[in-house]
């Protein structure tokens, strides 16, 4: 009988057995080594034993009967240290074994991030029974768990940890949850389901120091200084192929141990197989194409021609409850295009990518129920430029029928529900449609369906096209780009309706098609984010324009320009000798602009975060010259100097900006008080305009002198300065609530209807003008801050200095 | 290829990009949200404006002068407006970010 030793008895090697046993039985004598203290086990079941949902002995593969019913000599708990070639022996802990054949099945070891402390007791990794059985002794009321890793294996912990009641934290580096697998705002779905299971997730967390007391772990401390509690510590962070036994006997290594299509390493009699290997410097981390490996390598031992050809895997988070399935390729590539599809009322989110009219890959969260279809589509490359438009609707839409993007509302049963909210189905909508509602209002009015968050309008509307033909009207209002079907109106009503306080969530909850937005809706979204929830929402830079993410305006020739802010126009000797100074330092143009300051042009970037400090220095804050934000404040002399002045113009001005300054608006926002009507200040142009009168102040909106040209509108007479400011505040506020983004006040005002509306709010009604007020103060609190003093760092003089300087290197 | 390290993948903000000054003019290294990198010519097709200030979404950047927008896997302007901005090889390993030396020198040569 020849001597076959294999090395490891994991997944792969356990196929393999089955196969050589089944073909030719009693034809090997076989020697199984494995370092864990037991045989097969299925060990992408280790999930549901640590949930609870499985026990071990349910996932054994390979009992004692079965090994001595074939032979096996088994030497579990004993590691192999090396492997003699010359002599074909096999070292074991416990003594040598001599082989004709031998299998190298070592699987991979889990990657352990090197930070200090990670030898301390309590941090383990994810990988056999002996680390879920040392998650679930851990597990007593009120213990803590943290989970390094966001992706399956990582989130397998954590959710089994916290089904056994430990308080589990996910720690996770990238911005969100599996994030190869999921765009943001799918990420946020999984986070979303995680955080209902009361599991902490904290993503662009990255960890420094493992701390511990006693020699055991006792909080891990991120490199921001949080420290999180903890008993025991998860590293779930990823996998590298256990080669070092086949690098050491001389075998050709790469990343794994490199092997040909018939699983042979560079020596004929040593195969190898799984995730130790390498092949056509392809890794391996599923099982379904070890699968395949082990009956080539079982035919190769039994001298029969075989081939291994990686295949496409697919995968699913076994987590109950988060249904989530993966399958091919979902990077985005050239020549790839995505087609994304999200429900939010059911908390849907699928994605294909194509490529070349077929599926490459291919993620849904939410309802899987597809998954296997386009894992088959994937696996057999068919084309489906017939489908298309329907493919992502699933295969009981493809058929005979040709194919039209109506086609899946048609096919919708009549008791499909459309609106969620208030329980409408689709027979009810068909129903009006056909005693006489013609239009979404309609709908709205004689059944409820979209009046409550709307969500389902473009459902509706579909409703009304299919069941309506060509006498259905399409709606007026333009969706806000090619992201989505929404229009901005619909955008800003849902972020307050439904609380979103994320970009993800918005883009999820929204139903939006691209996986992160566009350079339209992205900084038009961050900006209502911010406006609606200035204490929940962080600003994100990257969604931002040039301008308002380097503070500074950027020039034809990429250089900025740099303006500081001179309170109403007023400025003094040391502020212009202070301009001066760093006009000449960083040799820069000098204009005074229309907005009655000083405007510093042709600054590089690098320079920026310099000139900051030193005009800093010298009093000076930014004047946002670049931003959709509070612009100048124009005044005129006024009672201080002028003949014909009738209040302190200069003053009110300046007291108007120091309130407003820092706010961002949907637009710029630009004022000037003008202290008599000769209207020097040319208060009557502006968004906002002051004009002093003997009586008082005559305030008015809506004005503009750019593209367009706008006399202001009157929208209130006061007495005193105080009622000035009050209203000022609250119209802007009112402004900033519900404009579209990039509508300056004249076009806002025309689509509400006029100013009455805005009247009764900021004028009449004074209860609402000190509600709009307080929240513009809540705002406040968080951004009027100078951003220049909070960018005149060296952490910013780093990160705005390129990255790298090669034009060095490569004179040496 | 002989493979530079540039700098670490964390000092590149997600969805924007840093820049590399090189002979041939500033390069711009992009990371994407799928945390991939991408090194193109700092010099959009239309009127040189600098693509590394512009916003990345998905595999593209608009340029921040007249919104322009090129794949960064190509560098082909997208839509209606052609031109093509020169791409360079470029790789993240161990959580560093490689741009391809010899590349960049050859083309500074042609
Ligand atoms: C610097 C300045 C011109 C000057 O040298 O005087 C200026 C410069 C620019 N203006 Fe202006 N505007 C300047 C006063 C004005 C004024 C006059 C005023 O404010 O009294 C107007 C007309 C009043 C108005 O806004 O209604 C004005 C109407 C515009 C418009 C048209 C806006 C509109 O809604 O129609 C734009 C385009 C835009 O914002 O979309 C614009 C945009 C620009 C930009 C920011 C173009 C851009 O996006 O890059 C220019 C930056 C140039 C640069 O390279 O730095 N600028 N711009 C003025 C700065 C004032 C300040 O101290 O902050
Ligand atoms: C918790 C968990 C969940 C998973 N879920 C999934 C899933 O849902 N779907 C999926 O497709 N995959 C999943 N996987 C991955 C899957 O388990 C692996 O791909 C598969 O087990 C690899 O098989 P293998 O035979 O190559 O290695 P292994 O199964 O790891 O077996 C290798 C064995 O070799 C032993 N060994 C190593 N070195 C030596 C030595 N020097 N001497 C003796 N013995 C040695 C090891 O102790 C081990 O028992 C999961 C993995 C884990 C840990
Ligand atoms: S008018 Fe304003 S936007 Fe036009 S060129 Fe002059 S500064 Fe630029
Ligand atoms: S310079 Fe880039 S779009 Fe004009």
């Amino acid at each position: 009988m020849q001597k076959l030793v294999v090395i490891g008895a994991g997944m792969a090697s356990g196929r393999m057995l089955e196969h050589l046993f089944e073909a030719a039985p009693g034809a090997w004598d076989v020697t199984l080594f494995n370092a864990e203290p037991r045989g097969n086990y299925n060990r992408i079941m280790l999930s549901p034993v640590l949930s609870g949902e499985r026990s071990y002995e349910e996932i054994v593969t390979h009992d004692a009967a079965w090994y001595e019913s074939h032979g096996v000599t088994c030497r579990f708990g004993e590691r192999v240290v090396g492997i003699d070639r010359a002599r074909k022996e096999v070292i074991g802990e416990n003594g040598t074994v001599a082989y004709d054949k031998l299998v190298i099945a070592t699987g991979s070891e889990p990657f352990m991030i090197p930070l200090p402390g990670r030898d301390l007791d309590g941090v383990i990794a994810y990988r056999d029974l002996e680390d879920t059985n040392r998650m679930i002794e851990a597990a007593a009321p009120g213990a803590r768990a943290v989970v390094i890793g966001g992706g399956l294996l990582g989130l397998e912990a954590a959710a089994g940890m916290r089904l056994r009641g430990m308080e589990v934290t996910v720690v996770h580096l990238m911005g969100h949850l599996m994030e190869r697998q999921l765009d943001p705002a799918a990420g946020y779905l999984l986070r979303r389901a995680l955080v209902d299971r009361g599991i902490e997730v904290l993503c662009s967390a990255n960890s420094k120091e493992i701390l511990g007391e006693n020699g055991k772990v006792r909080a891990l401390m991120l490199d921001d200084g949080t420290e999180l509690p903890c008993d025991l510590l998860v590293m779930a962070v990823g996998i590298r192929p256990a080669a070092t036994l086949g690098r050491e006997a001389g075998l050709a290594v790469g990343r794994g141990i490199q092997v040909d299509a018939q699983m042979r390493s560079s020596d004929p009699d040593v195969l190898s197989l799984g995730e130790c290997v390498e092949f056509e410097g392809q890794l391996f981390g599923l099982v379904a194409p070890l699968y395949d490996q082990a009956k080539v390598a079982a035919a190769t031992l039994l001298g029969e021609e075989a081939v291994f050809t990686p295949r496409e895997v697919s995968t699913k988070l076994k987590v109950t409850g988060c249904d989530l399935f993966s399958a091919g390729d979902f990077a985005e590539g050239p020549g790839r295009e995505d087609i994304v599809f999200r429900d939010p009322a059911r908390g849907v989110y699928k994605r294909l990518v194509l490529e070349e009219n077929r599926v490459i890959g291919a993620v849904l969260y939410g309802d899987v129920a597809d998954g296997n279809w386009f894992y088959g589509l994937i696996k057999d490359g068919t084309d489906v430029s017939d489908m298309r438009e329907t493919l992502i609707f699933g295969p009981a839409f493809q058929g005979g029928a040709p194919a039209d993007p109506m086609a899946a509302v048609a096919a919708l049963p009549a008791d499909a529900e459309i609106c969620g909210c208030n329980g409408v189905c689709k027979g009810a909508i068909v129903a009006a449609i056909q005693n006489g509602a013609s239009t979404l209002d309609a709908i709205k009015a004689t059944t409820k369906a979209s009046a409550s968050c709307g969500n389902c309008a473009g459902l509706v509307e579909q409703v009304l096209a299919v069941t309506l033909g060509d006498d259905f009207v399409a709606p007026s209002a333009r969706p806000m780009c090619a992201c989505t079907d929404h229009p901005h109106e619909d955008v800003r009503r849902l972020i307050k309706a439904k609380e979103i306080k994320s970009m993800p969530q918005a883009m999820q909850e929204l139903g939006w098609k691209t996986p992160n937005g566009c350079h339209s809706c992205r900084p038009a979204l961050n900006y209502y984010l911010i406006a609606d929830w200035p204490l929940d929402y962080k600003d994100d830079p990257q969604s931002r324009f040039v301008n308002e993410r380097n503070h500074a305006n950027i020039q034809k020739d990429g250089t900025y320009s740099v303006m500081p802010r001179m309170w109403g126009g007023m400025t003094t000797p040391d502020e212009l000798l202070a301009i001066a100074a760093a006009a000449k330092k960083y040799n820069a143009t000098v204009k005074v602009t229309g907005g009655q300051r000083i405007d510093l042009l042709g600054i590089k970037k690098e320079d920026l975060p310099y000139i900051w400090a030193d005009l800093n220095a010298a009093g000076m804050v930014s004047g946002h010259g670049y931003t959709k934000g509070l612009r100048t404040v124009k005044t005129c002399v006024g009672t201080d100097w002028c003949r014909f002045g009738t209040q302190d113009s200069t003053g009110l001005g300046i007291k108007l900006e120091k309130r407003l300054w820092g706010s961002w608006t949907p637009h710029k926002f630009k004022l000037a008080v003008t202290g008599c009507p000769r209207n020097c200040a040319e208060a009557t142009c502006k968004d906002l305009g002051v004009v002093c009168v003997d009586s008082g102040y005559e305030i008015g909106v809506g004005g503009a002198a750019g593209m367009e040209l706008k006399e202001t509108e009157p929208l209130a007479k006061v007495a005193t300065e105080q009622e000035v400011i009050d209203i000022t505040v609250a119209f802007l506020q009112l402004y900033r609530e519900s404009a579209n983004y990039l509508d300056r006040p004249y076009k806002w005002i025309a689509k509400t209807g006029g100013l009455d509306w805005i009247r009764a709010q900021v004028v009449d009604d004074l209860e609402n003008r000190a509600a709009l007020i307080a929240r513009f103060d809540i705002s406040q609190s968080i951004y009027q801050k100078d951003p220049w003093a909070e960018r005149a760092t060296p952490e910013y003089q780093r990160a705005w200095a390129p990255l790298a300087d090669l034009t060095q290197e490569a004179a040496e | 290829m002989s493979w530079v390290d540039i700098g670490a993948l964390d000092d590149i903000p997600a969805q924007g990009a840093r820049v590399v000054r090189t002979k041939l003019g500033c390069v711009a290294v992009f990371r994407t949200a799928d945390d991939q990198v991408f090194a193109l010519a700092d010099r959009c097709a239309h009127k040189g404006g600098p693509l590394s200030e512009g916003i990345v979404h998905g595999h593209k950047v608009t340029c921040p002068l007249h919104n322009w927008v090129f794949s960064l896997e190509t560098g082909e302007a997208q839509g209606a407006d052609s031109g093509q901005v020169p791409t360079f090889p470029a790789k993240i390993e161990n959580g560093r970010v490689l741009l391809d030396a010899a590349r960049l020198q050859q083309e500074s040569a042609a």
